[in-house]
């Protein structure tokens, strides 16, 4: 019973760590979406050698797990630059976004009707003008789904930087477990929290969802 | 062609196959300012080709064409320009889903002429007024009728003030009820002389407003002449016997018993 009243005592520690794991996650998204798209585009539109040397980046790193990513920004590069640890996770987090978001907006880029990009060119816009004010607007709303699921998923991955020492959440759950001896109760606050997170983080997207939307025949 | 009139579109020799299938093999065309010419002919003989061979979307195997003395089948033409000067309806209509009405006919002006945005919104005003669609402005394409899609999309297209107006069978998308708004717009424009290259099945338009009703098949323009004259007197059996059948389906019958003659 004491044992669940230390690690009650100890949530504001275990909730310190939440900053950090936004941080991770943040990085890792915004990354991920940064360089994911261009990479989509690169693939849909660009031909040859471009192409092909997007997806063989996209390839490689949608096979390696994250937590080997980690290791190796970690061992190869954060020691040899003598960079945080905190830096490598992120580093990691967001070439592994990178990839799977190239992928997430290449479906919603191909999503959309030729025949949109066919009115936008018989119009006199340049493959980039059609591609930036018509194609895009659109995908981006297709893909809104997709990329919740993509959030979710790097914020439960910002976990395993606890590995390379990142004193995230799980980090500083994993203290609290070793100094009160109760592994499941302190693991049960850490996944409280997780899925409160998780659950603020698809709500606000639903809601991001809806405001863009199209209005169609039923609405006015 | 001298007298008459400026020659805005130009064909020659065009040629294009898709693999094995040669769909154009070697058409000759001249359209000149103000004309309406009418296209028909049975499906996957080259007309929706022969109207993209024009503005570029699909580049000829060999050939040239010219659009208002431009050779747009010249390497060193800024297509780009060119498309701005011709204008397309297509027959899914095409309007940008996220846009409204309004932005979908003044994007054009805005992105590719440069307009500021307050004259742009004023010309694809005029535009929409134009096509009896006013009050729909601020409508999304998905709160739109099909008639009402395709009336935009002409809207969008004649915003850019183009040279000659391309319609690649604008109604064969839409229910029966609402061809006949489209067809009035598309009336009006050849009354107000635009230059037309029209793609259809509808006779009545060809019969009513068309200068020129060409029959194509095989990648080759069979006949050419005023739809009077092909209609009633057609010089080729297949002409005849294309266009009676045509008439027996969409039941423009008044021509149809003369033409047996």
């Amino acid at each position: 019973m004491e044992g669940y009243i230390a690690v009650f005592r100890s949530i504001p520690y275990i909730f310190s760590g939440v900053k950090t794991t936004l941080l991770l996650t943040a990085a890792g998204l915004a990354f991920g979406a940064l360089l994911g798209l261009p990479l989509a585009l690169v693939r849909v539109y660009a031909g040859g050698l471009w192409a092909f040397v997007v997806n063989l980046y996209i390839q490689t790193i949608r096979s390696l797990p994250l937590l080997v990513i980690i290791f190796l920004f970690y061992y190869g590069i954060a020691q040899a630059l003598n960079l945080p640890e905190f830096l490598a996770a992120a580093l990691a987090l967001a070439v592994r976004s990178s990839a799977y978001q190239a992928e997430l907006f290449r479906g919603a880029i191909q999503s959309i009707a030729q025949g949109q990009m066919l009115a936008a060119r018989s119009l006199g816009m340049t493959r980039l003008e059609a591609v930036g004010y018509i194609i895009v607007p659109q995908a981006i709303r297709v893909s809104i789904p997709s990329w919740s699921n993509e959030a979710a998923i790097v914020l439960k991955d910002s976990s395993l930087a606890y590995a390379v020492g990142v004193l995230e959440l799980m980090r500083h759950t994993e203290y609290v477990s070793a100094r009160t001896g109760e592994p499941f109760v302190s693991f049960m606050v850490a996944g409280a929290i997780y899925f409160a997170i998780t659950f603020a983080t698809n709500r606000s997207l639903d809601a991001a969802e809806r405001r863009l939307r199209i209005p169609s025949q039923a609405e006015v | 062609m001298t007298g008459k009139g400026k020659e805005i579109v130009r064909i020659d020799n065009l040629h294009k196959r898709y693999g094995e299938l040669e769909v154009l093999k070697g058409l000759d065309l001249s359209v000149t300012r103000g004309e309406v010419v009418v296209v028909v002919g049975p499906s996957g003989t080259g007309k929706s080709t022969l109207l993209r061979c024009i503005n570029l979307l699909t580049v000829p195997d060999s050939g040239q064409v010219w659009v208002d003395g431009v050779e747009v089948t010249a390497a060193k033409t800024n297509i780009n320009r060119v498309r701005a000067n011709i204008g397309m309806v297509f027959q899914d209509f095409n309007l940008f889903s996220h846009l409204t009405a309004l932005q979908n006919v003044a994007i054009g002006l805005r992105k590719v002429k440069g307009m500021p945005a307050g004259r742009a919104n004023e010309r694809a005003m005029e535009e929409l007024t134009r096509v009896g669609l006013a009050n729909k402005a601020r409508s999304y394409p998905s709160q739109l009728s099909g008639g009402q899609k395709q009336r935009v999309a002409i809207a969008r297209a004649l915003a850019m003030n183009p040279k000659v107006m391309l319609f690649d069978e604008p109604t064969s998308a839409l229910d029966p009820e609402l061809i006949g708004e489209v067809l009035d717009v598309m009336k009006r424009l050849a009354h107000e002389g635009i230059t037309m290259l029209v793609v259809t099945h509808e006779m009545g338009f060809a019969k009513e407003v068309s200068n020129r009703l060409i029959f194509m098949e095989g990648g080759v323009i069979v006949e050419d002449g005023p739809p009077d004259r092909v209609f009633f007197r057609p010089q080729h059996s297949r002409t005849r016997q294309f266009l009676r059948k045509i008439s027996e389906l969409y039941g423009k019958d008044e021509g149809s018993a003369d033409i047996d003659e």
